[in-house]
Parts: C-alpha cells; sequence; structure tokens
C-alpha cells in the first residue's frame, strides 16, 4: 500500500520532476476502485498536497497551481509544436516584452534562426501584435544597458554565405580584445561593454560564418574565448548569451536545457526545455544531444527521462530523437 | 503618380532585345534607340528584357550597355534598367562605401520605400555584394550616424494603420523635450524616428504641431550647418513629404552653376515609376517652369534625353 502511494504521490509530480505520470494515475483509478480507504490513505500520505483540516483532507491551494502547470506542460508542448514556427518565434517574443520574462529569448530567437526565419518571425509579429518587433523591444529596454544590442539583434538580416573577409576577421578580433580591456569591470561610471559602439556593431550586423572566425582568431590572439572576456562583469548575461547563440548554438541550448533539468529549477528555466525541444527539434537536435553529452558527460535522453514524466516525458524524448 | 510612359501596344520581348542588339552593334551605338526602348518599359518588361537578352546573347544587357556607353547616360541607363530593388541596394552600397555626412540617399530609401521594398534590396545586396547592407554601413559610418543609420535601415516597420494616439502625444512631448535639451542623438529620439511605424510618426508630428505651435522640423534648425540635423530633419521629411523632399533634391541639383548629376539622375531613376508626377507638379508650383524645361537647360545629349524620356516627355 505504502509503495502504491508512493507511486501515485510521484505520478502527481510530488518529487520536482516535470510533467505528471499520466498512466500512473489512470491505473490507480482503477486498481483502487471502490476502496475509498485507499484513497483516503493516499491523502494522509501527500503533507504537500493535502492538509488536514479536521474532518477533512483539503487541498492546498498552492499545489493545486504547481500541478495545473505540471498538468499543462504536456498541452504547451504540442500546441507550441503544432503552430507555425513563425508564429510560435513572434509568440515567444511577445510573451517575453509584455511580461518580466528573461531578454534571453529575444537573444535566442534573433540570434539562432536563419535570416528569413527572422523575417517571418517578425512578419507575424506585426500580423499578430500590431507593432514592429523592433518597436516593442526598443520601447521595453529602453532604460536598459542592453537596449542597443537587443535592438541590433532583431533587426539583423545576416548575409548568410560562406564568404570571410580574413583580415576583416582578424581586424575585428582585436578591436573585440581592445573593447574588452577597456571596457569598465562594473561599479564605475565607464561605459558597460555592452553598451560598446564597436561591439555592437560586429555582434548584430556581421554573418554567423565571419563571427565565427572572428572568435577563432580571438582565442589565437588572447588565449581566451571571446566568451570569457565578455563576460566578465555582472549585467553581461545578454552579451555571452548572443556570442554563445551566433557561434555556438548546441552549447548554448545544451545549458538551457541542463539549466531546466537541475534541482531547484525556476518556473522559467523549466519552461524552457519545452520551448528549446520543440523549436529545435527539426533543425539541431542532434548537435544539441551532442555538445549535452560533451559538457555534462550524460546522455540528454536519460537526463530527460529521469526527471520527466508521464506523456509529457514521452513527448520530450520524441521531439529530441532519442533511440534514433 | 508614376511619368513613365509606355507605349499602348508593347512589342514583344524578343523584338525589344533584338532592337537593343541591333543598336550596340558595328561603330558607335545607336542611343535614340536604347532610349526609345527602355526609356519606356516598366519594371516587369525591363526585367523580361534582360533575361530574354540573356538567353539571347549569352552576355547580360548591363554589361552590354556599360561596354558601348559612358559617363552620365550610362549611369542613367544602368540604374533605370535594374530592378527597384537592386537600384537601392547599388545605390545604398555607393552611399556607405563613399560615405561623408552630407549622404541623404540612405535616408531615402530608409524612409521613402514600403518595408517590403526596403527588405527586397536588403536581400538584393546579400546577392550582389555578399554582404549585408547593416553591415557595410556599420563598418563605414562612424559616431551619431552610425547610431541613427544602422537601425533606420535594418528595421521593417508596421504596416498597418493602426496608431495609438495616447502613444503619439507621450512621444511628441518626449522628442520636443529631447530637442529642446539638444540631445539631438539621444536613445529615445532614435529609438522613434527608427522603430515606429509610419502613421505613428505622423501622428506624432502632427501632434507636435498641435501641442506646441510648429512643425518638428523648425525646431531642428539650431545649427543650420550641421548634417546630423539636416538628417533628422529628412528623415522627417521622407515621411511627412515625400514629393516635397524629392522636389528639392531636384532644385538643388539643377540650381547654380553646374549640375548635381548624380542626385539628379537618382531622383528621376528611382521616382520615376512612383510619384515622379507630384514631384514634378511641386516643382513646378515651386519654381514656375515645368521640371523638364529645367532638365534640359541643365545637361544635354543623350543623358538629357533619358531624363526627359522618364520624366514623361514624348
Amino acid at each position: 500500500m505504502a509503495d502504491e502511494v508512493q507511486q501515485l504521490n510521484r505520478a502527481f509530480s510530488g518529487l520536482g520532476g516535470l510533467g505528471v505520470d499520466e498512466p500512473t494515475m489512470v491505473s490507480a483509478l482503477a486498481r483502487w476502485r471502490k476502496q475509498p480507504e485507499k484513497r483516503s490513505g493516499f491523502r494522509k500520505g501527500f503533507p504537500g498536497f493535502f492538509k488536514s483540516h479536521g474532518e477533512i483532507d483539503r487541498c492546498e491551494e498552492e499545489y493545486m497551481l504547481h500541478l495545473a502547470a505540471e498538468f499543462a506542460r504536456f498541452k504547451n508542448l504540442m500546441v507550441l509544436w503544432a503552430m507555425h514556427p513563425w508564429e510560435r518565434d513572434a509568440r515567444l517574443a511577445h510573451h517575453v516584452l509584455h511580461q518580466q520574462h528573461p531578454a534571453a529569448i529575444v537573444v535566442e530567437v534573433a540570434c539562432t534562426r536563419s535570416a528569413d526565419e527572422l523575417l517571418g518571425a517578425r512578419r507575424a509579429y506585426q500580423a499578430l501584435f500590431h507593432h514592429s518587433l523592433e518597436e516593442d523591444v526598443a520601447y521595453r529596454a529602453r532604460d536598459k544597458p542592453y537596449c542597443s544590442l537587443l535592438v541590433g539583434l532583431v533587426t539583423a538580416y545576416r548575409y548568410e554565405g560562406p564568404r570571410v573577409n580574413e583580415e576583416v576577421a582578424k581586424a575585428e578580433a582585436k578591436a573585440l580584445g581592445a573593447a574588452a580591456k577597456s571596457a569598465d569591470g562594473g561599479g564605475g561610471s565607464g561605459k558597460k561593454l555592452v553598451e560598446n559602439d564597436e561591439v555592437v556593431r560586429i555582434l548584430t550586423t556581421r554573418s554567423k560564418p565571419h563571427l565565427v572566425e572572428t572568435f577563432k582568431y580571438y582565442k589565437e590572439m588572447h588565449g581566451r574565448h571571446v566568451e570569457e572576456d565578455l563576460s566578465q562583469s555582472s549585467g553581461e548575461e545578454t552579451l555571452l548569451e548572443t556570442v554563445l547563440c551566433l557561434a555556438a548554438p548546441a552549447k548554448y541550448f545544451s545549458q538551457v536545457i541542463e539549466g531546466a533539468l537541475r534541482d531547484g529549477a525556476d518556473h522559467h528555466a523549466k519552461e524552457a526545455l519545452t520551448r528549446v525541444a520543440v523549436t529545435r527539434s527539426d533543425h539541431d537536435m542532434d548537435d544539441i544531444r551532442a555538445a549535452y553529452h560533451q559538457q555534462f558527460g550524460a546522455k540528454l535522453e536519460d537526463a530527460i527521462a529521469a526527471k520527466a514524466h508521464g506523456h509529457y516525458r514521452d513527448a520530450l524524448l520524441s521531439l529530441v530523437g532519442a533511440g534514433k | 503618380m508614376a511619368t513613365l510612359k509606355v507605349p499602348a501596344t508593347v512589342p514583344p520581348v524578343a523584338d525589344d532585345c533584338e532592337q537593343l542588339r541591333k543598336a550596340f552593334q558595328g561603330w558607335g551605338t545607336n542611343e535614340a534607340l536604347i532610349i526609345s526602348i527602355l526609356g519606356h518599359r516598366d519594371a516587369a518588361q525591363r526585367r523580361a528584357i534582360r533575361r530574354a537578352y540573356a538567353e539571347a546573347h549569352g552576355e547580360e544587357l548591363l554589361r552590354s550597355i556599360t561596354d558601348e556607353i559612358s559617363g552620365d547616360f550610362e549611369r542613367a541607363v544602368i540604374l533605370w534598367t535594374l530592378d527597384p530593388a537592386e537600384r537601392d541596394a547599388v545605390l545604398a552600397n555607393e552611399a556607405a562605401r563613399k560615405w561623408q555626412p552630407g549622404n541623404r540617399v540612405l535616408v531615402e530609401i530608409a524612409c521613402t520605400r514600403t518595408s517590403a521594398q526596403i527588405f527586397a534590396a536588403r536581400q538584393a545586396y546579400h546577392e550582389r555584394f555578399k554582404r549585408s547592407l547593416e553591415e557595410d554601413i556599420a563598418a563605414h559610418v562612424t559616431g551619431d550616424f552610425r547610431k541613427l543609420l544602422v537601425p533606420l535601415v535594418s528595421t521593417y516597420r508596421y504596416d498597418g494603420p493602426e496608431v495609438n494616439t495616447r502613444l503619439a502625444h507621450s512621444e511628441a512631448k518626449l522628442l520636443h523635450e529631447k530637442i529642446h535639451h539638444k540631445v539631438y542623438s539621444d536613445d529615445e529620439i532614435i529609438r522613434i524616428l527608427t522603430t515606429r511605424s509610419k502613421p505613428q510618426l505622423l501622428a506624432t508630428f502632427n501632434h507636435y504641431n498641435d501641442a506646441f505651435g510648429h512643425r518638428i522640423n523648425k525646431d531642428l534648425k539650431a545649427d543650420p550647418k550641421d548634417e546630423y540635423l539636416k538628417t533628422l530633419r529628412a528623415i522627417i521629411r521622407c515621411f511627412s513629404c515625400p514629393d516635397r523632399y524629392f522636389e528639392k533634391v531636384a532644385r538643388q541639383a539643377i540650381a547654380g552653376l553646374g549640375t548635381d548629376e548624380n542626385a539628379l539622375t537618382r531622383v528621376i531613376t528611382t521616382r520615376a515609376e512612383v510619384d515622379l508626377k507630384l514631384i514634378k507638379e511641386v516643382y513646378q508650383k515651386r519654381n514656375s517652369v515645368p521640371l523638364e524645361r529645367a532638365v534640359a537647360g541643365d545637361t544635354s545629349g543623350d543623358y538629357e534625353s533619358m531624363l526627359l524620356a522618364l520624366l514623361g516627355q514624348e
């Protein structure tokens, strides 16, 4: 009996996982039919969900909200999956701008989509919200130091060919190094690195192949990866996210996923798991799996299977391409 | 309204190609023939001719043109024959490479084309120059001009009619405040000018006039020689009254000693299929003489004939 109760507890995500274990719940319905005492035992054995109130064990409000979120994970995934990618990206961006979500989502959409996918998302944004994406980003971020970087990222229409001018890439690697040196380390009155005109120019206008070359030269010239130098002060997460998304998106996404799966992940971090799985499934999910394995020493599908439950887990595993 | 005159019955594309080929062959070139054909075909027709010419003769029409003719006439014919998107890409590339603060070409392209047209130009830019437009502008333009021009060409403005009146009021107030404090390259001014939709901006400028008793451009004349302020005023005029803006460009190109052929060619070739008729009307009103007469008086030869053809003269 204790085992069954434990199982049902876990099915109701009592152990901090993601999603709910629908099959276990359904089988409990069958097994415990016409046995109200079993249900009563379950309620008594689940203090987080139910609180004793004299004769009745009533539901905790907070837990009900938590349950709603967990039950909805699968629904959210399916709806996000069904949408056209342009609408999907437009809604993700809009959500960020009109709630208090992390700006990283805007960076993600702007930097990891192809030039035409980003344009499509911008068109979808206009059709849905009657403003341009850049209008809303510029307005929302207007007091933030990363404003011009963010606006530049979402308005970019990068050249997508492979041609790179090596001399320019070298010169810009040098410029980035100089900028990193001269930037105020935080706490002073100088301009932050994320506001540096040259840094913004290079990151928001150059093509992705060009940036990859530039970052390679940076490592050669300065002995460190550009992302190490660009994240020297706090509040520069936007710069770091930008560089990762542009040059090593698979690594970036694997980090986002790890953030969702670790203990104590917050609401936004967990939501990111659905977002990454749905938006990258058709694109670079294989690279993300490889990057995850390299960085965290475990298989992505195993990590997901350990933390997620029920239909949500199965949906994630399908998107992630486990067992291919 | 366009000034381009296309014949009622257009000859088949193959005939046009053949005639053009004949115009280039032998000693010298039959410039009149070139003008009579290309100067009387719209963008779709010119595109079809270019395609057919390349297929039939194994050479690009534009290549034949550069080989056979030269000078201002060549530039006018090339710019005219190009697709509007390619034309804008070529003009923008030139403006970026040879950037100087008095250059307004990028402003014209960013503020008098529709969002779709600007984007088509950016795509054409990729194909032709293997870099993005914003990349080149950012690399060649510096300081406040870069801060203004890069977002100006990168934006994809909402193109619907919806206007938020409350926002127009508050942003007019904001603009007034910043201008009053002479912080002309303030982030907020740039944000408003480079992201808001055209109807929203027009509402904002109208409200500025209502609330403060005069047009916003009047407050941007603190230093008449300042090129940055001139650029801001140009942006606002391109949105509010493009025909008057272009009339002024044409007038200044013609007036005084000598002619600014590049500016004149640019106005005529980029507006002939758009609103050159309106521009002509403004010119006549302002200068009491038709634009064609002024052009004829200031230019000569084949260049003059080409411009007059595009101005709709028979």
